[in-house]
């Protein structure tokens, strides 16, 4: 399997996994161990990023992972840009996972403002990840100010309902210059493999393996899951066909002789 | 043609005039007892999560008890997904309870010649290290209508004093202007819970006989004032035990779902708080107190039509139900709770505003939640720094 880079750095794993939703900091722990991901965000809204003791930051190994925040829950670009600032001042980070969702139900990403909070941290030295819904020019704007990677939506977040923005994920994968990380809703190991064996880079699960009855074993197999589909699209999976063909059932009868 | 679009921007007054959910109880008690069962299953074989009025209305209903099983499998499987396996923690912290008003079931009404406690913004202060001490990030400021003691300069200052503790300040006291919303929200209180206590019009009467709450009206127009002034959290509740029920879950949605439209960049939680025992009011006197069962019932009902939203159960409930009720669709607890002004550095004897059933330490329920594997929550916003004033 190729290694994946962002921002010229490499990683083995394609799986990235978000922290919350778990029943405890130690079962989160060790789904992420068990997930193979090397890179795990946290929403600075849930843990106290200026406390090294905070419970769930402290079970996150940093020597193992690269620890993304992310935004979730700002609501504008200036919102976004602050949370962001607090968190490299906390931890040196500055890598990020900008999210920018006004929207307290479905948690959908504002494209206006995650645009304009892009290009301002990208200036400020950030690595950005944004957080978009599946629409092409976007990605492309975004890679326009810099953006390290692109991350739409496959469906709303939490919702476990799959690709189903296939088509314009398809597009965005197509124009792409940046890593493409479909980022929410995919709800089952199928879905990761069908991101992954449309030729996304990588996938971000979360809610898929934290609400699953047994989020370890869960975590495993979507690390399979994505291997297997990053190395079926690195194959050249055959192609497609509307029927079964049989070998020449019309010609059958001539006899080369 | 009194259609409810035909207006591009009905106020709530008019909706629920136009469905008749300000009054007018008989009839839809008579709605409500004409709900089949096969009106319950149709409600449950839609997709749950979304907001239908004739959902709920069959959700409610006498007919759907027979399916309170199937409801709480839902709900349960719902609250999972979109909040996971976690209970958000909050403390209530009681300010003043001097009052102006005259509400029939508080223990803080006026006519109640108790002895009454203001806590001094130190005082207040020193309360909030306390309960920051057993963990609390997310504090719910309360007070009595004390408008000239608990005012917007005190509220500020008090703000301003708590912020760096905690993550996430809100307030569940008097209605204030749309102005004074604006002036909390700068100084960082980011949510309000405000209860109309009931939808029905005649019913609100002769409950709040005097003082500013009487005015229906514009205690029903406070959610607008607030969320219109940034508020993120916006928190409705019926008192429970005024009047049916039924109805007043009905009419709240309605009241919920005309905000989520309209200010669509907050978010609404329900509460349940059921009518307890407190001084100066006689419990026997209220004909509507909901059992188990409807409490269960109303709290499934609204997860079925409002996936996303916050349910709220404070300590008003006894531990064994409230360990129940985290399974069932609940999101958000108080814990050890004092309902008096002053009553967690032990003035025990102050007068409360109702009787706490659940008097398990922060710990233990922290505890209990864990044991059901779940996740006690202590912070789940970060206050975003203000942004840097323009030179």
């Amino acid at each position: 399997m190729e290694r994946l880079v962002i921002a010229g750095r490499e990683f083995r794993s394609r799986l990235l996994v978000g922290t919350g939703k778990f029943a405890s900091s130690d079962i989160m722990a060790a789904a992420l161990d068990k997930s193979g991901a090397e890179i795990v965000t946290v929403a600075l809204r849930r843990v106290d990023i200026e406390n090294e003791n905070d419970d769930m930051l402290a079970a996150i190994d940093r020597s193992k992972y690269l620890l993304l925040p992310n935004t979730s829950g700002a609501r504008d670009a200036g919102e976004a840009v602050r949370l962001a600032k607090l968190a490299r001042a906390a931890t040196g980070i500055n890598w990020l996972k900008l999210e920018v969702t006004p929207d307290p139900y479905y948690l959908l990403p504002d494209p206006v403002e995650t645009l304009k909070a892009a290009e301002i941290l990208v200036k400020d030295g950030f690595v950005v990840l944004p957080y978009i819904n599946a629409d092409p020019v976007l990605s492309k704007r975004l890679e326009d100010v810099g953006a390290a990677t692109v991350m739409p939506l496959g469906s709303p977040i939490g919702s476990n309902r799959g690709l189903k923005t296939r088509e314009s994920i398809e597009i965005i994968i197509e124009q792409a210059g940046v890593p493409v990380v479909v980022d929410a809703g995919l709800g089952l190991p199928s879905h990761a493999a069908e991101a992954m064996e449309t030729g996304a880079d990588a996938v971000l699960i979360n809610t898929a393996i934290a609400t699953a009855a047994e989020p370890v074993r869960m975590a495993e197999a979507f690390k399979l899951a994505v291997e297997a589909g990053r190395t079926a699209f690195e194959a050249g999976a055959a192609a497609e066909a509307k029927r079964a063909s049989a070998s020449s059932p019309l010609t059958g009868f001539l006899r080369d002789d | 043609m009194t259609s409810a679009h035909a207006n591009p921007d009905p106020d709530i007054r008019s909706l629920l005039a136009h469905r008749r959910l300000d009054g007018d109880a008989e009839s839809w008690r008579r709605r409500i007892e004409n709900v089949s069962g096969g009106d319950v299953e149709k409600a449950l074989s839609a997709a749950p999560g979304s907001y239908n009025p004739d959902r709920l209305l069959a959700l409610v209903s006498p007919a759907a008890q027979d399916y309170l099983e199937q409801m709480a499998r839902l709900a349960r499987s719902l609250t999972l997904q979109r909040f996971g396996r976690t209970i958000r923690l909050y403390a209530p912290l009681y300010l003043s309870s001097f009052c102006v008003n005259s509400c029939r079931y508080c223990g803080f009404n006026r006519r109640n010649e108790s002895a009454r406690k203001r806590l001094s913004i130190d005082e207040a202060v020193a309360e909030a290290r306390i309960i920051a001490a057993e963990g609390f990030r997310d504090l719910l400021l309360v007070s009595s209508e004390d408008r000239k003691f608990v005012g917007l300069d005190y509220l500020s200052e008090l703000a301003a004093r708590l912020r760096d503790t905690f993550c996430s300040l809100s307030i569940e006291i008097y209605r204030m202007t749309a102005q004074e919303y604006a002036a909390l929200f700068a100084a960082g209180i980011d949510g309000v819970t405000l209860y109309q206590e009931t939808y029905d019009r005649a019913a609100y009467a002769y409950y709040h006989p005097a003082g500013p709450k009487a005015d229906y009206d514009n205690r029903l127009l406070a959610p607008d004032a607030f969320a219109s002034a940034g508020m993120r959290e916006i928190g409705l509740g019926v008192l429970l035990g005024l009047t049916d029920w039924r109805t007043e879950t009905l009419a709240m949605a309605e009241h919920a779902h005309y905000l989520m439209k309209k200010y669509w960049k907050s978010r609404v939680s329900f509460s349940f708080p059921r009518l307890r025992p407190a001084s100066d009011v006689e419990r026997s006197r209220f004909g509507h107190l909901l059992s188990d069962r409807n409490l269960v019932q109303m709290i499934l009902a609204l997860r079925l039509c409002f996936a996303d939203a916050g349910l709220v159960l404070s300590t008003r409930e006894p531990a064994e139900l409230r360990n129940h009720l985290i399974k069932l669709g609940i999101t958000r607890m108080s814990a050890g709770s004092k309902t008096n002004p002053g009553g967690y550095s032990g003035h025990a004897e102050a007068l409360r505003q109702f009787e706490v059933d659940d008097t398990r330490s922060p710990a233990r329920v922290a505890a209990a939640i864990r044991a059901q594997g779940l996740e006690p929550v202590w912070k789940d916003w970060q206050r975003v720094p203000p942004a840097p004033t323009p030179a």
